[in-house]
C-alpha cells in the first residue's frame, strides 16, 4: 500500500509530457511502418527484375489467387449489378429518368465497384492466407531453412504471389465487369421490365474504353497491395500462434485501407 | 591431425534494443573437429549460431570460414557461402507443402541446379543414411512422427556434402531414446562427410556423445572451452553446476531466475 503513494505526486507538466511521448511514440511506430513497407517494396521490384524466377511457383499462385478468387469474385459482382439496377431505379423513377440504370450499372461497375470490391474480396480471401501461410513458415523457421538451403525467400515465396497478384487481379476484374453488367441487365429485363435490346445498346453507347482500361489499372495496383501487405505481415510475424493471428488480420486490415486510399488517388488521376 | 582452424568467431556482439544478447563470443573449431556449445535457455547460443549462418548480423566482431570474413556477406556471395552449410533446425523447418523427398534434395535442386531424377535418388540414398526406407519418400512432413521429422530434416542437412553442419538442439522434443538413436546419426553422419560440426544444445547426454570440443556460454560471452574429456574437471563452477545440473550455484546465484522461497 504505502509504496503506492509515489505515483501520485507526477507533476502536471509532467502528464503533458507523457501524453507527448505516447503520441509521438505512435507516430514514429507508424512512420517506421511506412519506411519498412516501402522497403519492402522495394525489394519486391528488386527481386522480380533479377533471376532466378521460380516458375513453377508463378502458375500455382496463378491458379490459387486468380482461378480459385473467380466464384467469390463472381458472385460480388453479379450481386452488386442487380443491386445497382434495383437501387437507380428507385431513385431514378422519380425524375422519369429510369433509361439511365444502364449507364449508372455499366459505369459503376467497370470505373469503381468491380475493382474495389475484388480488391477488398481477393485481400480477405488471398491476403489472409499469403499472411497465415508465409507467418507460419516464419514461426517454424521455414524461412531461415530456405536461406541455410541457398534460396533467397523474397524470390522463393514473396515474388510469385506479388506477380500473381498484380496480373490476376485486373484478369479477375475483367470477369467481374462483365458479370457486374449482366447482374443489371438481369434485373432490369426481368424485374423491372426493360426491353433487352435498348439496355444493351445503351451500354454499349455510354462506355467508353477509359473507363474499363482505369479500372483493370486500379485492379493491378489492388492486387499488388493485397499481395504485398500478405507477404510484409507474414515476413514480419512475431513468434508464435498469435503472432501469426496478428499477422493476418493486419493484413487485411492495412490491404483495405491502402485500398480505398489508392482507390482515391488514381480515381483522382484518371478523371481529373 | 590437421589443427586448420576451419570456422573463427573474434569478440561477436549482438543487442537487441538495451538487451545485450552476445557480448563478446570468441572460438575456433578446427576443422573436422564437432564443437558443442553449451548453456542455460536465454544465454545466446541461438543468436551465436544465427549469426554464423548471416541470419542475424552481428554488432561488431568478426566470423571467418576458411579465414575468410563473412559478416557483411549479402547477395550471390551470400548464397555461394551458405552451400558450404548444413543446418539442422530445432523444429525440423521442414517445408510441408513438399514432399519428403523434395525436402531432402531441395539443396540440390534449387542450390546446386541438379536434375529432379537425378535428386530423388540421393535423397533417398540419404533417407537410408538416416535409416528411413524409401516409402517415406513420397508422404508429406505433418504425416511423420517428431522422431521422423528429425531424420528427414537431418537427411536434407547432410545431402549437399555441406563442409560445416550447425546443429540446432538436435534432441529436444525427443524421446530418450530417439535422442540417442539422432545423436549416433549425427555422429555417423559428420564423420563420413569429415564435415565439421557446431551444435548448441542444453542435453548433457547429447552434448558428450557428439562433441569433441565443448564450449561454455553464460551472460553472452564465453566462460570455458576445452575438449570433452576434461569436461568433467574443468575447475569452472559454473560449468560443473550446467553439467551436474543443479538448482544452486554460481549461474543461479547471479540471475533473477534464482531459486527463492515466494
Amino acid at each position: 500500500m504505502s509504496d503506492r503513494s509515489s505515483p501520485s505526486k507526477v507533476s502536471p507538466a509532467g502528464y503533458v509530457l507523457d501524453c507527448c511521448a505516447a503520441i509521438g511514440n505512435g507516430i514514429l511506430n507508424i512512420l517506421q511502418m511506412f519506411g519498412s513497407i516501402v522497403a519492402f517494396a522495394g525489394q519486391t521490384l528488386l527481386h522480380m527484375l533479377t533471376p532466378p524466377l521460380f516458375v513453377r511457383h508463378l502458375f500455382r499462385q496463378f491458379i490459387d489467387i486468380g482461378y480459385y478468387s473467380l466464384p467469390v469474385v463472381g458472385m460480388t459482382a453479379l450481386f452488386t449489378g442487380m443491386v445497382l439496377a434495383l437501387q437507380s431505379f428507385t431513385g431514378f423513377s422519380r425524375f422519369n429518368a429510369e433509361s439511365a440504370i444502364s449507364s449508372v450499372v455499366a459505369l459503376s461497375i467497370t470505373r469503381e465497384l468491380a475493382p474495389v470490391l475484388a480488391g477488398l474480396m481477393v485481400a480477405g480471401r488471398v491476403g489472409a492466407s499469403i499472411a497465415a501461410e508465409i507467418g507460419t513458415m516464419r514461426v517454424t523457421e521455414q524461412i531461415d531453412a530456405l536461406t541455410t538451403l541457398s534460396v533467397n525467400p523474397m524470390k522463393y515465396l514473396v515474388v510469385p504471389r506479388v506477380i500473381a497478384g498484380t496480373l490476376m487481379l485486373p484478369a479477375l476484374v475483367l470477369v467481374a465487369d462483365i458479370i457486374g453488367i449482366y447482374g443489371g441487365y438481369i434485373v432490369s429485363t426481368h424485374v423491372l421490365g426493360f426491353s433487352a435490346g435498348n439496355y444493351l445498346t445503351q451500354t454499349w453507347d455510354v462506355l467508353e474504353p477509359i473507363d474499363v482500361i482505369s479500372g483493370l489499372v486500379k485492379a493491378a495496383v489492388f492486387g499488388f497491395i493485397v499481395t504485398l501487405m500478405g507477404c510484409y505481415h507474414g515476413y514480419n510475424s512475431d513468434r508464435g500462434a498469435q503472432g501469426v493471428g496478428a499477422a493476418t488480420t493486419n493484413a487485411v486490415v492495412s490491404a483495405s485501407i491502402f485500398i480505398l486510399i489508392f482507390n482515391f488517388l488514381l480515381t483522382q488521376v484518371f478523371f481529373s | 591431425m590437421s589443427d586448420k582452424i576451419k570456422l573463427q568467431l573474434k569478440g561477436v556482439t549482438k543487442s537487441f534494443g538495451p538487451k545485450k544478447v552476445l557480448q563478446g563470443i570468441d572460438l575456433s573449431i578446427p576443422e573436422g573437429k564437432s564443437m558443442v556449445i553449451i548453456g542455460g535457455s536465454g544465454t545466446g547460443k541461438s543468436v551465436t549460431l544465427k549469426c554464423v549462418l548471416g541470419l542475424i548480423q552481428p554488432d561488431s566482431g568478426s566470423i571467418l570460414i576458411d579465414g575468410q570474413e563473412t559478416v557483411g556477406v549479402t547477395g550471390r556471395a551470400r548464397d555461394e557461402l551458405m552451400r558450404k552449410f548444413g543446418m539442422l533446425f530445432q523444429g525440423g523447418a521442414l517445408f510441408d507443402s513438399l514432399p519428403v523427398w523434395q525436402n531432402v534434395a531441395f539443396g540440390l535442386i534449387h542450390g546446386k541446379r541438379m536434375g529432379k531424377d537425378e535428386a530423388r535418388d540421393v535423397a533417398i540414398e540419404k533417407l537410408r543414411a538416416v535409416g528411413l526406407g524409401s516409402a517415406v519418400a513420397d508422404l508429406f512432413p505433418a504425416e511423420l512422427s517428431g522422431g521422423m521429422q528429425k531424420r528427414v530434416s537431418l537427411a536434407r542437412a547432410i545431402a549437399t556434402s555441406p563442409e560445416i553442419i550447425f546443429f540446432d538442439e538436435p534432441t529436444t522434443g525427443l524421446d530418450p531414446i530417439m535422442a540417442d538413436v539422432i545423436n549416433d546419426l549425427i555422429v555417423e553422419c559428420v564423420k563420413n562427410l569429415g564435415a565439421t560440426g557446431l551444435s548448441i544444445t542444453h542435453d548433457m547426454a547429447s552434448a558428450r556423445k557428439i562433441a569433441d570440443y565443448v564450449a561454455m556460454i553464460h551472460e553472452g560471452k564465453i566462460i570455458w572451452t576445452g575438449p570433452v574429456k576434461d569436461l568433467d574437471n574443468s575447475g569452472n563452477p559454473y560449468v560443473d553446476q550446467f553439467i551436474h545440473g543443479r538448482a544452486k550455484g554460481p549461474i543461479t546465484d547471479r540471475a533473477d531466475l534464482s531459486v527463492k522461497a515466494a
